[in-house]
C-alpha cells in the first residue's frame, strides 16, 4: 500500500528532521494567575522592543508554580516563578533539597481585592467583622458569645442593623484560588480577631480558633463562582442583590458595570490601595533562579524591563492594567537589588 | 359482538394505537425542534458577540518620518511612540498639560508604534517624508465605537472622560476615525492589548499539533486494528486487550495529560509547551477511537471477499492489504477524523504539559512553544479587558469553522469511497 508507506516515511522524517531539542533560548515563567496579567504585559513589551524571543508564561497557580520551580536547576525547569504570596519556608526547603539554592525575591507591587456589586444597586458599607459574621461557617452565638454555633444569619441586617435587609449572597473564588486564600487571610481572620470571644479563644484553643476563622460557609450564602472573574462580573449584573469577590484589575476594567463596596469606610481606588488605607490588599512577588540568569538569554532583559520605572512606576503601563505601585523608595531599593541579583536569605 | 376491525371502521384498540403513534411522532419532532432551537440560539449568540472582532477602529495619522528621529544607525531603536505622539499633537495643538497629553496619546494603541517600525523596516526610503498611516485605536475607543461601552453614564463610571469623547468626535467628523476590517486578527499572535491580539499563533499551533497527532495515531491505529482483527489469535490475552482499548476510549482526557507530563517531559526530557509533546499526548487520546472504528469497519467487509482472494491464491497479507483494507478505508477515515475532531477541542490534557501559557511568537517548528485554539479561547475568556470578550467569541467561531471543515471532509471522503453491497 503506497499510501501507508508514504505516511510512515513522512512521520519518520518529521522526527529526524526536527531541530535539536536541547538548549532553550526563551525564558520560562510559571506561577500565580494573579501576577500573570502583569508579567505577560512586561514579557510582550520586552519581546517586541528588544527583538528577543518573548518569554513564555504559564498560569499554574502560586502553589503549582513553586512545585515546578523547586524541581531543580537546568533547562528543563522554569526560570522564574510568579507568586501572589511570599514563598513558604517549606517550599524553600524543597528548593534547596533539589539544588535550587540561590533565589532572588522581587516584590512587584500590590493587588487589591474588591467586594463589589452591580452599579444599579446601592453601594454597601461593610466592615471586616460584618463579612466574617456573614460568611463564616461557625460564628459565636449572638445570645451567648462563648458558644459557637452554625452560622444563623440569613440577611445582612441580621449581621449588622445598619446594613440592608437583603439575603446574604456572595459570589467568590473556589478554594484552589489564591484570591480566596488572600480573602480568608485579610478579611475573615482579621474580622474574627475583632470579636472578643474569638480573640480569647485564640489563647485557649488555637486549633479550633484557626478552623473557625478560616472556614467559609457552605449552606448557599457563599457561592463558588469559579476562577473566571469575568463570569462573576456578568453574574453581578444579572443579579444586583449579590456581591462578588475579585481582584482590583477586574473592578478597574469594568468600572461602568460594577462598584466596589467600602470596607471600614474606604472605597477600593488606586490611591486608597497604594497608601494602605484600603485594608484588603496584598503584595505580589516573583522569584528568579540566579543560576539560570547567565545561561538562559533574556532573563536579564526581562528583569530590567520589569523593574524599570516605565513598567512598574506610578504612571507605568502596569498601573494601567491594575497593579498598585509600591512607594518610590521601595521601588528604588528593589530595582537595585534585582540589578545586583541579591539572593534572599533562607527563611 | 364487536365487528371485526378494519381500516374503514377501526376498533377502539386500533384507534388508541394510532393515537399513541401520532403522539410519539409529535414528541420526537418537539425534541428535535428544541435541540435545533438551542443550537440556533448558541450560534446566534456567539456570532452576535464575536463578529465585531473582525472589525477594528483605526485612526488616520499623518506621520512625519523626519530625518532627525532616525539619526541613530539602528532604525529599530528610533522613538516611534514619539512620532505617533507628534502627529497627534499636530491634530490637537490646543492640548498642552501633561495630564491631558497623556489622555490624548492613550486614544491610540501601543501597536501603532510597532506598525510604524515595520513600515520603516520594510521601506527605509520613507525617512524624510510625511506619510498618511491608518493605525489601530486603543481598546477603550474601539469598544466605544462598537457600542460595547455606554457613553451616556456619568463620567467617573466611564473609561474615557468627557474631553477624550470630544477628541474622538472631532476625529470622526474629520474622517480620521473609521472602523475597518481587522487584518491584525488573522496575522498576529497573542497579545495583552485586545486590539493587537490575533489568532494566527493559535491556528498554527493547532495545525502543528494535529499534524503530529495524525501522523502518529493514524498509522499505528490502523495497523493495530488490522492486527487485532485479521491476524491475532482469539484467546484471553486478545480479549483483555480489547477490553482495555474500549476502556481507554472512556478515560478522562486529563489522565493522558498526566501521562504526558510523567513520561514525555520528565522521563524523555522533551521541552514543555511544544506541539511535539501536545501531539504525542493527543495521539494517545485519539488512538483508542481509531482502533475501535478501524475494527468495526474491518468487520463490516464481507467474508466472501477474503475467501475469494484466498481462493485465487493470495497470501493472508495480500488479502488484507490489497482487498480488505481498501474496502474498510472509509470507516477508518471516519474514525480517524472523529478522533482528530475530539483532539482538536481538548484543553485539559494540554494543561498538564504546559501548553496553557501566554505565547506571543508564532511557532515555526514542532519544538517551539505554541498555544492551541481551545487554550487561546480559555485564556482570553479569563482576561479582564472588555475587548477580549468579542475576541473570545471570534476565536470560538474559528474553532467551530475548523471542526465543521474536518467533519465535512469526513462526510465527503466517506461518500466518495463508499461501496454499497
Amino acid at each position: 500500500m503506497k499510501v501507508s508507506r508514504l505516511l510512515v516515511a513522512g512521520s519518520l522524517s518529521l522526527f529526524l528532521a526536527s531541530p535539536a531539542l536541547a538548549a532553550r533560548d526563551y525564558v520560562s515563567i510559571v506561577g500565580s494567575s494573579t501576577v500573570y496579567p502583569f508579567s505577560t504585559v512586561v514579557a510582550e513589551k520586552y519581546g517586541k522592543t528588544a527583538g528577543a524571543k518573548t518569554p513564555k508564561i504559564e498560569s499554574t497557580g502560586t502553589g503549582g508554580g513553586f512545585k515546578l520551580f523547586c524541581g531543580g536547576v537546568g533547562v528543563d525547569h522554569p526560570d522564574i516563578s510568579n507568586a501572589s504570596r511570599a514563598i513558604k519556608s517549606s517550599e524553600m526547603k524543597t528548593c534547596a533539597d533539589n539544588g535550587v539554592k540561590e533565589i532572588v525575591e522581587v516584590k512587584i507591587g500590590y493587588d487589591g481585592i474588591a467586594i463589589a456589586n452591580a452599579k444599579t444597586a446601592d453601594k454597601f458599607n461593610l466592615t471586616r467583622k460584618d463579612l466574617f459574621l456573614a460568611l463564616a461557617k461557625d460564628v459565636p452565638d449572638p445570645k451567648d458569645p462563648a458558644k459557637i454555633i452554625a452560622n444563623p444569619y440569613k440577611t445582612w441586617k441580621d449581621v449588622n442593623p445598619a446594613l440592608p435587609a437583603e439575603k446574604i449572597e456572595v459570589l467568590g473564588p473556589p478554594p484552589t484560588s489564591g484570591t480566596r486564600d488572600a480573602f480568608v487571610e485579610l478579611v475573615m481572620e482579621t474580622g474574627a480577631d475583632t470579636i472578643e470571644s474569638l480573640k480569647a479563644m485564640k489563647k485557649t484553643d488555637e486549633k479550633a480558633h484557626g478552623k473557625i476563622s478560616k472556614t467559609v460557609r457552605e449552606d448557599g450564602a457563599y457561592v463558588e463562582a469559579g476562577e473566571n472573574d469575568n463570569l462573576i462580573v456578568q453574574k453581578l449584573q444579572a443579579n444586583p442583590k449579590a456581591l462578588g469577590i475579585f481582584g482590583f484589575s477586574f473592578l478597574d476594567q469594568n468600572s461602568d458595570k460594577v462598584q466596589g463596596s467600602a470596607i471600614e469606610g474606604k472605597v477600593p481606588t488606586y490611591e486608597a490601595i497604594a497608601d494602605g488605607s484600603y485594608p484588603v490588599s496584598r503584595p505580589l512577588f516573583f522569584y528568579v533562579k540566579k543560576a539560570h540568569v547567565e545561561v538562559i538569554p533574556g532573563i536579564k532583559g526581562y528583569l530590567a524591563e520589569f523593574t524599570s520605572e516605565k513598567a512598574w512606576g506610578k504612571d507605568g503601563y502596569l498601573a494601567d492594567k491594575g497593579l498598585i505601585a509600591m512607594p518610590d523608595a521601595e521601588r528604588k531599593t528593589i530595582a537595585a537589588n534585582v540589578a545586583a541579583l541579591k539572593v534572599m536569605e533562607v527563611k | 359482538m364487536t365487528p371485526p376491525s378494519n381500516l374503514l371502521t377501526p376498533s377502539n384498540d386500533l384507534k388508541k394505537r394510532y393515537r399513541t403513534d401520532r403522539w410519539f411522532q409529535r414528541i420526537g419532532l418537539t425534541a428535535i425542534t428544541f435541540s435545533l432551537a438551542f443550537i440556533v440560539f448558541l450560534f446566534s449568540q456567539i456570532i452576535a458577540e464575536g463578529y465585531t472582532a473582525f472589525i477594528q477602529t483605526n485612526i488616520l495619522l499623518e506621520v512625519d518620518f523626519s530625518e532627525e528621529a532616525f539619526a541613530k544607525e539602528n532604525l529599530a531603536a528610533a522613538d516611534y511612540p514619539g512620532l505617533v505622539k507628534k502627529s497627534l499633537a499636530e491634530i490637537f495643538p490646543e492640548v498642552s498639560s501633561r495630564q491631558e497629553k497623556k489622555l490624548l496619546f492613550s486614544l491610540v494603541s501601543n501597536g501603532a508604534a510597532y506598525k510604524l517600525k515595520d513600515m520603516v523596516a520594510a521601506n527605509p526610503k520613507i525617512i524624510g517624508s510625511r506619510q498618511k498611516v491608518w493605525v489601530p485605536a486603543g481598546s477603550d475607543v474601539d469598544m466605544l465605537m462598537k457600542g460595547k461601552s455606554d457613553r451616556n453614564v456619568a463620567e467617573e463610571h466611564r473609561r474615557l472622560n468627557d474631553k477624550q469623547l470630544t477628541w474622538i468626535d472631532k476625529l470622526e467628523s474629520q474622517g480620521k476615525l473609521e472602523k475597518q476590517f481587522n487584518r491584525t486578527f488573522f496575522t498576529a499572535g497573542d497579545s495583552r492589548e485586545p486590539e493587537m491580539a490575533g489568532i494566527l499563533g493559535g491556528v498554527k499551533g493547532t495545525a502543528l499539533t494535529l499534524l503530529i497527532t495524525l501522523a502518529l495515531a493514524f498509522p499505528i491505529g490502523v495497523a493495530a486494528a488490522i492486527y487485532l482483527e485479521e491476524f491475532a489469535p482469539q484467546n484471553r490475552w486478545t480479549d483483555l486487550i480489547e477490553v482495555n482499548i474500549n476502556n481507554l476510549a472512556a478515560v478522562p482526557s486529563i489522565i493522558f495529560g498526566l501521562l504526558g507530563l510523567a513520561v514525555f517531559i520528565n522521563f524523555f526530557g522533551l521541552p514543555r509547551s511544544t506541539p511535539i509533546v501536545g501531539g504525542l499526548v493527543l495521539a494517545l487520546m485519539a488512538l483508542p477511537t481509531i482502533i475501535i472504528a478501524g475494527r468495526a469497519s474491518l468487520k463490516s467487509v464481507p467474508p466472501s471477499i477474503r475467501e475469494a482472494a484466498l481462493g485465487i491464491g493470495a497470501s493472508k497479507m495480500q488479502t488484507v492489504t490489497h482487498h480488505v483494507l481498501p474496502l474498510a478505508m472509509p470507516g477508518m477515515l471516519t474514525g480517524a477524523i472523529i478522533g482528530m475532531a475530539h483532539a482538536l477541542g481538548e484543553t485539559a490534557p494540554l494543561l498538564m504539559i504546559g501548553m496553557v501559557a501566554f505565547i506571543v511568537d508564532i511557532p515555526g517548528a514542532i519544538n517551539h512553544p505554541a498555544a492551541v485554539l481551545p487554550v487561546q479561547i480559555y485564556l482570553w475568556a479569563d482576561s479582564p479587558e472588555r475587548g477580549f470578550t468579542e475576541k473570545t467569541s471570534a476565536a470560538i467561531i474559528i474553532l467551530l469553522a475548523f471542526l465543521m471543515t474536518m467533519n465535512s471532509l469526513a462526510i465527503y471522503l466517506r461518500k466518495k469511497f463508499e461501496i454499497k453491497w
